[in-house]
């Protein structure tokens, strides 16, 4: 049964009791398919005897499994445990097979602040790779693994990590009463640390971060009709920027913060406008008879993707953000909507309808050639990892919704599973 | 080891961190069934990330915007004039469906909406709400569109046959509010809908 941990302290107190309570998670996080020859990895549990509880060495280890690009060694396989560069012995981990060993300890420096320390080796060149002191406190310990599993998958592949990033979605759940419940929540992405920023009984929609991750658009009908919101995180104040009458839809942010696309339908039918977000001026993007709407800003902020039926059936256009001729960009299947730009500009996700199957696929912005990634019935709503490694999106495919992410090669999958209700809408934060 | 399972599952509404209710002098716990369902109203929370370095707060939970929604809304059928609810009278009908990804009204909804039209042309006060709905498939936002197109396209219909624009409220919901739940075509063509809304008393 549902148990709930509700802190609703009035008169402006902020609860502290996320301090103190247990680090859970609300998304079960599972990798379904691996890269065939993931990297071995050994990471031994961390030596935190001055903060017992969750060991960060297993955080990390969880993060680089979680990845698909490594497989980690289980402790039970360990023959030793060191947690000092002296304590190492390479030719241990060569009989074992692994490529790299991760050891790290957390030293106490006194009034509740403690260091993480760890140590990324090659195994079989006996070569130290990394190495880093972090300072925190005890609350900040899923973090800090976070971060040093993001040194090694940076060390390790050349990328950057994404583990300290968050993940927004929607959830929807029946109360007693089978009244529907909204709520925007913001987790980990190892699923932990689930918030929910807003709750209503109507539809919340569309959650998209600013750039600098400080603020989430989204779309709320708690008025019965669709509005836009700007929330600042860290406060929880929010700005209605935009209730006009009819569509108030698919906010996305500018490159640089400072403008937002969006379908507002005030004119008739549904159409893109950019909004200055400082002066709330409205420009019209597109104008015409048909529905175009789910805009997506290019990296360099000129063109917009965004979905038009105007052709019969929805499809994928591309217009510049100041207006002019919409480009078609899709022509194969019977349905591509939701386009969005990778973050390293050369390709495009979209939700890939043919033969009553939806799923996602990637266009590569070059040769125009179109890759399906996904295997659901019904997938929909992909976004990126800030680093552009994976694809996270929702699928029906079992019953109720939920979350599932991919690689952009297709060789990864994840799925985030949710205990209760559905699951919607996810959003990668930068 | 491929799999990796991650004990957790708190519900959805654990953890959470709630503003609280800035009306209606609620200042218990919001609970979640309670609440919401009620009083129409979202609750607004703060997040605070709690980076490295800045310790881990729990973010204020700004006071929720209470004010909100005065209930009742739209869809109400007490109080509807009778002739509204004779089985007998097409005006008992008051869904129209859709074929998928389409606007188009087909015929056979004609007789309904020409009933619904004469009574709304007839009684100048009354007004209705014409909510589109779509099937889950596809995209949620292009789902938006095709709701209001569905909504629109039955107004426009109203409107040449004598209502009143302003006796008419266009909304969308997209496939948010189905009104069944299921993953095959049956379900789907229930939800493909507009439903016309005649706001009660």
């Amino acid at each position: 049964m549902i148990k709930r941990l509700v802190a609703a302290f009035c008169l402006g107190v902020v609860s502290g009791f996320s301090l103190t309570m247990p680090a859970r998670a609300e998304l079960n996080v599972q990798i379904t398919q691996g890269v065939e020859g993931a990297v071995p990895v050994a990471v031994v549990p961390f030596a935190q005897s001055a903060l017992p509880g969750e060991n960060m060495g297993a955080i990390v280890a969880a993060d680089l499994a979680r990845s698909g690009r490594f497989r980690t060694l289980s402790v039970g396989d360990m023959l030793e445990q060191p947690t000092a560069p002296e304590q190492v012995h390479f030719k241990t981990w060569q009989v074992l097979g692994q490529d790299d060993l991760v050891i790290g300890r957390i030293l106490p420096v006194g009034s509740g602040r403690y260091e993480a320390e760890f140590f990324l080796y090659d195994a079989i060149r006996g070569t130290q790779l990394a190495s880093a002191r972090i300072p925190f406190q005890q609350p900040e310990l899923r973090r800090v693994a976070h971060r040093i599993a993001d040194i090694i998958y940076q060390t390790l592949t050349g990328e950057t990590g994404a583990f300290s990033t968050r993940v927004a979605y929607v959830t929807q759940t029946l109360d007693a009463k089978r009244n529907r419940l909204y709520r925007l929540q913001i987790a980990d992405t190892d699923g932990f640390n689930p918030k929910s920023i807003i709750a209503s009984p109507e539809p919340i929609m569309s959650p998209a971060w600013s750039p600098d991750g400080k603020q989430i658009a989204y779309v709320s009908f708690e008025r019965k009709t669709s509005a836009i919101f700007v929330q600042t995180l860290a406060s929880g104040e929010r700005q209605k920027v935009s209730e006009l009458p009819g569509i108030n839809g698919a906010p996305a942010w500018s490159p640089d913060g400072s403008q937002l696309a969006l379908t507002l339908s005030k004119d008739g039918n549904p159409d893109i406008y950019v909004m200055h977000l400082p002066t709330r001026a409205l420009r019209r993007v597109t104008d015409h008879p048909a529905i175009d709407t789910e805009p997506n800003w290019s990296r360099d902020g000129r063109t917009l993707v965004f979905t038009s039926d105007r052709g019969g059936k929805p499809q994928l256009y591309l217009v510049p953000s100041t207006g002019g001729n919409a480009q078609r960009l899709t022509y194969n299947g019977d349905y591509n909507a939701r386009g969005v730009h990778s973050p390293d500009g050369r390709n495009i996700a979209m939700v890939h309808g043919n033969g009553g199957d939806y799923r996602i696929a990637l266009m590569d912005l070059q040769t125009r050639a179109v890759r399906i990634l996904t295997r659901g019935r019904l997938d929909e709503s992909p976004g990126f990892a800030p680093n552009g490694s994976m694809i996270l999106y929702a699928s029906h495919g079992g019953g109720s919704a939920q979350l599932e992410a991919v690689s952009i090669d297709g060789k990864v999958h994840q799925s985030l599973r949710i205990d209760s209700g559905q699951v919607k809408e996810p959003a990668w934060s930068p | 080891m491929k799999s990796l399972k991650f004990f957790l599952l708190a519900s959805a509404l654990s953890l959470t961190v709630t503003g609280c209710s800035s009306k209606g002098g609620a200042t218990s716990e919001m609970g979640a069934d309670a609440g919401l369902g009620g009083t129409g109203g979202p609750e607004i929370s703060g997040y605070d990330e709690g980076g490295v370095g800045t310790g881990f707060g729990a973010g204020g939970g700004s006071a929720g915007a209470g004010g909100y929604g005065a209930g009742g809304g739209i869809g109400g059928t007490d109080g509807l004039d009778p002739a509204l609810n004779d089985p007998s009278s097409p005006l008992s009908k008051r869904v129209i469906y859709f074929r998928y990804d389409s606007y188009e009204v087909l015929p056979e909804y004609q007789a309904v909406l020409k009933a619904h039209a004469g009574y709304l042309a007839s009684h100048g006060g009354r007004s209705v709400a014409l909510e589109g709905h779509a099937d889950e498939r596809g995209s949620p936002e292009y789902n938006i569109a095709l709701g209001e197109q569905r909504a629109k396209a039955v107004s426009k219909m109203m409107q040449l046959q004598g209502v009143g624009a302003g006796q008419l409220q266009v909304v969308s919901f997209g496939e948010e509010k189905p009104a069944v739940s299921g993953h095959d075509e049956s379900t789907w063509q229930q939800n493909r809908r507009v439903e016309i809304s005649y706001s009660g008393r």
